[in-house]
């Protein structure tokens, strides 16, 4: 029996598709399943000429193929409307959810500082934040893990390009998810977000600062140390995460630069912020094969 | 040109955009002492909040030495005729620092967002709208875009709920002739029942001549600051707009000695630097510069050594906008690396 764990993505659109060629290349994920609900769209067009198997009927097009082609694994890519629904049907089926989308009603998931315990207790639903959250919660989880942290700030900054119209049409959305897991994964008492869209021409590469307020004098060595860390994490699975600058302190205040590039797998290589999302989604998919794989938990029993 | 009789409805950025230059630290006693001031004097509308907005409170963009919310409690019960407005940048403050501000009793809301990124604000737009508020869509550093662009964007705005588009000059960039020719296919294409208004930065000396120039091609709104307190070389002088529209015998209903009052007697001794067009604000004025730049490049030119003038110089080759802050201290160190100065 092969090690690895059959997918469907739902959602074929820039999200899906960039997700999908970055499966192709897993030791742990098998792509199996495109699903959309138009026909006649590029997406699907794209997932069948790359060989899965695609429906357009929704979720419910799928339900009936979950047990005969083993699908253990789901990752949303539409939107936080319909999400709550399509993880309903799938979990019920055994199916683990990733969730791509800002509707939130699992636990946030941000790989490098919280993905062993979410595989170890088998979540059934993970979400992954907004790519703001990916890019920076790291570097908040690593200053809080040296120094109480009474105030994370993250300000991300996308090219106009690579901030679609779900993005734009509630984005509040994403300041205040973001802010949520600031405190909840990246351990500050309190967090802030703010997102900027910038136009320019070529676009630029999604960049973010992280502000952290400590309690008390920073360790400055520790906490250098921590950050540095803590990007080599992040790069194993988005290989074009830089620091540019930092961490600088000043008084109470830890500041770090940041740059992402993404792999330009279906994405151009300047939306960073769509690479880290789905990077990161793909990443909790397979630690969540590798301890199925290594016994550590028991997926969901099929007949 | 010819502005007699041409109504103007003004609007006092003076405790809103100055709390840019005053580093968010405006006191409640000032922003009351102010805001009655301008009340006796009779402006119409005052804007009232942190510098970037409602929610604008951060490291990125300071500490105010008040939140949003007590500064409006503490002006908005004070005011006998005057409205007051608050700003709101999405991706900064939220749907829920709008919901707060009507309940305080802000009678107009302005949604800003870059001149090219009109979509981000439909929640916004379409809820201050709903709850009946006088709405106002707002786009930023509009000399990055051309009037075909502006237009469409504004046309977004209009299509959300939005009763007022501005096109906002916020780097003090733009040149009469540029005003003339966005406003009047604004005036042209925008529902004739939809106002316009403009917002000036002096970086470049013009906010007076832009300003007429936008009234001259059917802006009715227009921003100003007494003594023109306000981010880079400030905003539209408001005494000097007032005397200028009195000469022209424009409608303003302002008192200008009443104004020149408050600007002398009380905003003058507010400030913590004179608001000119020095080296750096000339600066952003040249290169095209979200003017809240300037005391952040002149904070990260005492700290890293890299000139004012070169990291806006820079800013503006790289095309950034409003709101990126955090790029200044990170290209500060990043030129200073490549200087050896650290």
């Amino acid at each position: 029996m092969s090690k690895k764990l059959k997918a469907v993505i739902i959602g074929p659109g820039n999200i899906g598709t960039d997700l999908l060629m970055k499966m192709f290349r897993s030791d742990w994920i098998e792509p199996a399943w495109m699903v959309g609900i138009d026909p006649e769209s590029d997406g699907l067009k794209r997932a069948r000429e790359m060989g899965i198997k695609t429906t357009a009927e929704g979720v419910d097009g799928l339900l009936p193929h979950i047990i005969e082609d083993d699908v253990r694994i789901a990752f949303d890519a539409t939107s936080a409307y319909v999400h709550a629904e399509n993880s309903r049907k799938l979990n019920e089926l055994g199916v683990i959810m990733i969730d791509l989308t800002p509707a939130a009603i699992g636990p946030f998931c941000v790989p490098p500082v919280n993905l062993v315990q979410h595989a170890k207790d088998l979540k059934m639903n993970v979400n992954m934040v907004t790519c703001g959250g990916q890019a920076t919660i790291p570097m908040v989880a690593a200053v809080s893990s040296i120094q109480d942290v009474e105030y994370g700030e993250i300000i991300a900054t996308i090219s106009s390009k690579s901030a679609g119209p779900g993005t734009r049409k509630n984005i509040d959305e994403f300041t205040r998810t973001t802010s949520s897991a600031i405190e909840k994964v990246g351990g500050a008492d309190k967090g802030k977000a703010i997102i900027i869209i910038n136009p320019a021409e070529p676009p630029l590469m999604m960049r973010d600062t992280v502000h952290c307020l400590t309690k008390g004098t920073p360790d400055e060595a520790a906490i250098t140390e921590a950050v540095h860390q803590m990007v080599k994490e992040v790069q194993k699975y988005v290989p074009g995460y830089k620091l540019v600058n930092g961490p600088v302190f000043d008084g109470n205040r830890v500041s770090i630069f940041l740059e992402v590039e993404g792999l330009g797998d279906y994405l151009p290589k300047y939306s960073g912020n769509l690479d880290i999302m789905t990077a990161a989604g793909l990443r909790t998919a397979e630690m969540f094969a590798e301890e199925a794989n290594k016994g550590a938990i028991t997926l969901p029993v099929r007949g | 040109m010819n502005l007699k009789d041409k109504k103007v409805i003004l609007h006092d950025m003076s405790l809103r955009d100055g709390m840019h230059a005053k580093r968010h630290q405006i006191s409640l006693d000032q922003m009351v002492d102010v805001a009655t001031g301008l009340d006796e004097a009779g402006m119409p509308l005052i804007e009232v909040t942190h510098g970037d907005g409602l929610g604008g409170t951060s490291v990125n963009y300071g500490f105010p030495a008040h939140s949003d919310e007590e500064y409006l409690t503490a002006v908005i019960p004070k005011m006998k005729k005057a409205k007051v407005s608050a700003l709101l940048l999405p991706g900064i403050g939220t749907v829920d620092h709008l919901r707060m501000a009507k309940d305080l009793g802000v009678n107009t809301i302005r949604v800003a967002t870059h001149c090219t990124e009109a979509d981000v604000s439909e929640q916004h737009i379409g809820l201050a709208a709903k709850l009946g508020m006088d709405t106002v869509g707002f786009l930023m550093m509009g000399h990055m875009a051309s009037p075909e662009k502006i237009l469409e964007q504004a046309r977004l705005m209009e299509s959300y709920g939005a009763n007022c588009i501005y096109c906002t000059d916020s780097a003090g960039y733009m040149l009469p002739d540029e005003i003339t020719t966005k406003f009047q296919l604004l005036r042209a294409e925008l529902n004739s029942n939809t106002e316009l208004g403009f917002h000036g930065h002096h970086n470049m000396g013009m906010a007076i001549a832009n300003s007429l120039a936008a009234i001259d091609a059917g802006a009715v709104r227009i921003d100003g600051s007494v003594a023109g307190l306000g981010a880079g070389a400030g905003n539209t002088p408001l005494e000097v707009l007032v005397a200028v529209l009195d000469r022209m015998s424009a409608n303003h209903g302002i008192d200008l000695y009443k104004i020149m009052d408050v600007a002398e007697d009380l905003v003058v001794p507010m400030m913590d630097q004179p608001i000119r067009v020095d080296r750096d604000a000339l600066t952003l004025g040249y290169a095209g510069v979200y003017s809240s730049f300037l005391l952040f490049a002149q904070r990260a030119e005492s700290k890293y050594g890299i000139m004012a003038r070169d990291l806006l110089v820079e800013l503006g080759r790289r095309g950034t906008v409003g709101g990126q802050e955090d790029m200044i201290e990170d290209l500060a160190l990043t030129m200073a690396k490549e200087k050896g100065l650290i």
